[in-house]
Parts: C-alpha cells; sequence; structure tokens
C-alpha cells in the first residue's frame, strides 16, 4: 500500500483499488462511505472536545488563570470527562414543547456542520468531495443549519429561546451575505469555486499575499461576518447568558444540549478552514515565486501540518475576538452588517474585477 | 447501476411521503419542516445527475433561504398550541375528487410522451460556463431574463421599505 504524508491521493485510490477487488463495486462504495462516514464522526467528536478544551484554555490564559489542569496532564482529558458525564445526564422532557421538531433539530445543526466539513480539503488528495462549485456548496449546505436552530427556539415553548433563536436567525442570515461576497473576491481571483483548484492556484504564494489589499480586506471582512455566523465571540447574542440564560438551547439538557454545543465549535472549525483554504493556502506549504531553495525547503513540512497550522491559527484568532470585546447589541449588530461590511463588500469585488481584468496583481 | 436506481427510489419515496406529510399535518411549523424535506430530498436527485450547481442552488435558495423565510413568519405570528382545524366533510371530497381527477388526466398525457435517454454530450458546468450563459445576449442566453429580475428585485425592494417606514 503506496502511503506518503505528502500526498495522500495514491493512498487513498489504493484502498478503492483493494475494496474494489474484494467485492462488488456498488458494496466498495457503500463501504467507502462508511469507513468516510466513521472517520468524520470520530474527526468531529474528538475536534469539537478538544476545541472546547482549547477555549477554556485560551479563555484561561487571558484572564491570568490556569483554566482546566486537575483531569490528566494539563487537564488534557477535562472535556472528555465532561462528555462522559453529559451523555449519563438525564434528558428532560419539555411539558407543552412539540416533541418531533424538539428532537429534530439537534440533528439538523449537526448535519449541516457534517456537510460543510465534506467540502473540506484536509491535505493532497484527502478531501471527501470535491465538486467544482465547492465554495458555493459550502454557502449553501451551511445556510441549513439555521433552521435547526429556529426549529430548537420555537420547539421548547420558552421565551428565552424563541427570543434567542429569532436574533441568531437574524443574524446568520444577514452575515451569511457578507462572508459570501467575501470569499467570492478570491473565487474572482483564482477563477475557480473548486477548493482544489484554489489551493492549486496558491502554489506560488497565498491570496492574502498575491491579491494584496483588496484580499486583505476582505479577510478581515470575513474573519468579522464569519465570527457573527457562528454566533460567538462579541456577536453571541443569540445566547447572551446574562439576558436570555441560554439562547434557543436554553431547555436542552444532556446529551441533545451537547450537540449544540459540539455543533458551535465544529463550526468555527469550519469556519477557520474555510478562511485558511481561500485566503491562507489550505495545505500548500509557504511559498514564494521565484525562490525555489526556500519553495524546496517549505515543502519537507507535511502539507497536513500546514493545514492544521493554518486553521489552527485563525481559531485562535477568532477565541481572542470572544474574550477581548464587548458584546454588541441587535442593532449595532445589523448596522455594522447592512451599512459598513455589506457595502464595503461590494466595492471591493468590483475593485477585485478591475485588478484582474488589468492583471494588477501578483501572477 | 442498481445503487443508482436505488437511490432515485430512496429520494422519490422521500419526496412523496414529506411532501403528503406536509399536506396533511395541522400544525404549521411542521408542515415547513417536511415541505424542508422534500427540497433536500430533491437537490439530493440534483446531486445524483452529477448536477452539483443545481443542487447546490435548491439547497441555498430553497432550503436555505425560502423555508427560513416561512418559518421566520411563523415564529413570529403563531402560537405552538395553535392547530388547523380539520376541513368540512365536503370539502375533503371535494379536494379529493379534483386531486384524482388531475392526476386521471395527467398520467395518460406524461405517458404519451416519448422519454428516451439522448446522446447530446453533456456540457460541463463549471463557473466559466455559468457566467458567460448568464450575461450571454445570443442564442441560449440569459442576459435579458437576468435584467428584468434585476429591475423586479429592485421595484420590491423599494416597495418594501416604503411599506416598511410607515410614512414618517
Amino acid at each position: 500500500m503506496a502511503f506518503s504524508i505528502y500526498d495522500f491521493s495514491s493512498f487513498t485510490r489504493s484502498i478503492d483499488q483493494g475494496l474494489n477487488q474484494v467485492m462488488s463495486p456498488g458494496w466498495a462504495v457503500f463501504t467507502e462511505l462508511a469507513i468516510i462516514g466513521l472517520v468524520f464522526i470520530l474527526f468531529y467528536a474528538v475536534a469539537g472536545l478538544y476545541l472546547v478544551y482549547a477555549e477554556r484554555k485560551v479563555c484561561a490564559f487571558m484572564q491570568n488563570r490556569l483554566g482546566p489542569n486537575r483531569v490528566g496532564i494539563y487537564g488534557l482529558m477535562q472535556t472528555l470527562a465532561d462528555a462522559i458525564k453529559l451523555f449519563m445526564k438525564e434528558l428532560i422532557p419539555i411539558k407543552k414543547s412539540d416533541k418531533f421538531l424538539f428532537h429534530l433539530a439537534p440533528y439538523i445543526v449537526t448535519i449541516a456542520a457534517f456537510m460543510s466539513l465534506a467540502a473540506i480539503p484536509f491535505a493532497k488528495g484527502l478531501h471527501a468531495i470535491d465538486f467544482n462549485i465547492g465554495v458555493f456548496y459550502v454557502m449553501a449546505v451551511s445556510s441549513i443549519g439555521v433552521i435547526g436552530v429556529l426549529l430548537a427556539g420555537w420547539s421548547s415553548n420558552s421565551k428565552y429561546s424563541l427570543i434567542g433563536a429569532m436574533r441568531s436567525g437574524a443574524q446568520i442570515i444577514s452575515y451569511e451575505l457578507s462572508v459570501g461576497f467575501s470569499l467570492l473576491t478570491i473565487v474572482i481571483f483564482s477563477g475557480t469555486m473548486q477548493f482544489s483548484g484554489i489551493v492549486e492556484s496558491q502554489a506560488n504564494g497565498w491570496w492574502i499575499f498575491k491579491g494584496h489589499i483588496p484580499a486583505v480586506i476582505s479577510f478581515i471582512v470575513f474573519l468579522i461576518s464569519s465570527t457573527a455566523e457562528i454566533n460567538r465571540g462579541p456577536f453571541d447574542l443569540a445566547e447572551a447568558e446574562s439576558e436570555l440564560t441560554a439562547g434557543f438551547h436554553t431547555e436542552y439538557s444532556g446529551i441533545r444540549f451537547a450537540f449544540f454545543y459540539l455543533a458551535e465549535y465544529i463550526n468555527m472549525f469550519i469556519v477557520s478552514a474555510i478562511g485558511a483554504t481561500v485566503f491562507l493556502g489550505g495545505w500548500m506549504p509557504l511559498h514564494i515565486g521565484g525562490w525555489e531553495g526556500f519553495n524546496h525547503a517549505m515543502d519537507f513540512v507535511p502539507p497536513i501540518i500546514w493545514f492544521f497550522g493554518k486553521t489552527c491559527l485563525l481559531i485562535f484568532l477568532i477565541m481572542q475576538f470572544k474574550w477581548t470585546f464587548p458584546r454588541l447589541r441587535i442593532d449595532q449588530l445589523l448596522t455594522l452588517e447592512w451599512k459598513y461590511l455589506l457595502p464595503i463588500n461590494l466595492v471591493n469585488i468590483v475593485i477585485v474585477a478591475f485588478l484582474v481584468l488589468m492583471g494588477w496583481y501578483f501572477k | 447501476m442498481t445503487t443508482n436506481v436505488l437511490m432515485f427510489y430512496l429520494f422519490s419515496s422521500v419526496i412523496i411521503l414529506f411532501a403528503l406529510l406536509s399536506i396533511f399535518t395541522r400544525r404549521i411549523l411542521r408542515a415547513a419542516v417536511y415541505l424542508l424535506f422534500v427540497l433536500v430530498a430533491t437537490a439530493g436527485l440534483y446531486f445524483m445527475m452529477q448536477y452539483q450547481f443545481l443542487a447546490a442552488v435548491q439547497l441555498a435558495l430553497y432550503a436555505g433561504g425560502i423555508v427560513v423565510l416561512i418559518i421566520f413568519s411563523i415564529l413570529l405570528t403563531h402560537h405552538i398550541d395553535h392547530k388547523f382545524e380539520n376541513p368540512r366533510l365536503v370539502n375533503v371530497l371535494l379536494g379529493c375528487g379534483i386531486a384524482i381527477g388531475g392526476t386521471l388526466l395527467a398520467i395518460p398525457v406524461i405517458r404519451s410522451f416519448p422519454f428516451k435517454a439522448h446522446d447530446i454530450a453533456p456540457l460541463d458546468p463549471s463557473m466559466q460556463t455559468i457566467g458567460n450563459q448568464l450575461l450571454e445576449t445570443g442564442k441560449n442566453g440569459y442576459a435579458l431574463p437576468f435584467e428584468v429580475i434585476s429591475v423586479l428585485l429592485l421595484a420590491s425592494m423599494i416597495a418594501a421599505i416604503v411599506i416598511a417606514k410607515k410614512g414618517k
């Protein structure tokens, strides 16, 4: 079995061929789907739990505390223990709630997170699906997650939940627009919406360097609006704990609450991974056009480390936002989106189109 | 090939089942959620045909856009205890009669059309092709509908703002 840490395409192909030799093509496809599903479920759980741990550590670090440090070395087992506790907790049934929708809502949020996770290229040849409209696909499936939030808020039959759901619905719908437009600027630069194509186009420099000023502007807009889209940071008024207890998931308990909580952190991972892929080159090492020796030296670091390094950097940034800025009011939030970010974005797209037409960027 | 057929029947049965459920349920938000399942399964059919662009449009516009708007308006206007009353028997019978009549009329018409697999080379639905078609003025171009829809949307947006302003 050919295995190389630098290029996974031969590895995945050899698995495919191996399966096709033992069973019929239909069953081979089913087995592959099952394997990929298992890998993603495992990744979902582990990444989600350790992001929660990272959040608590970063928060503690910024507030001059130690954070979790009792369970395991440096408290590494803390979130695992929390997950086991949540598994064993009683699920409290809510009287006068819409039972069907109440139980359905966490799964919609989780499925939406899974579907966008599938499109992320983790390393060369290591992505589940690679559509030629990749960026658009991610925008489309991530817009389904808001339905889970709205349903959770309504079906709990609680005022806190309903207000939280309305707020987060308005927020997600408006900021989705800015996320889409800021990704669109890089789509114009690279001329493709396919994630593998976007990564390949950064082989001689990442877009944030090659696209100079407009790329930096759209990167900043992307960071702000994606933080808002995942209901985090200064934009977490959907679950503002001081006024709404926990927003749309107030009435959820035990493992159903954990589903929402995990999905929130996985969504943070997804937006960071998309940002890293589109603006910072994804798994592509740091290359500078013309510097052959330097590029060759950078190639020795495996792509998967580049990808997770960049993603973790963005996650760290987004976590810092949360513990630095005070929470916005709902009218400030909507003003920021509709009066500042959206017009800036639209002008930026026109500028980018002009730059690409004239060829005024680093090729 | 058989897996494809299997998937087709799976998606179609999901579509039919939830379409019926969304009509027969008496809780309005559940009807909206069943409609969501119908639209997502339709997107699944498009994915199966490898037409990812249309599938993503289906998800973004119908599932992520229109259903969200419907749910939003339900959230603002309805209470959770609200249930529709059962319609009168005359209306039920009349509706069933019309539905059956329509089906009987439609099925022979559909069956009389000779469906056959065409052998035209598949068009590459890449971003460039779609973008060029959208702004093409010649044959198969969509420049005129694109502009007309833009004007229509602008008009409705201005109208919405005027209504929301309430003569201040």
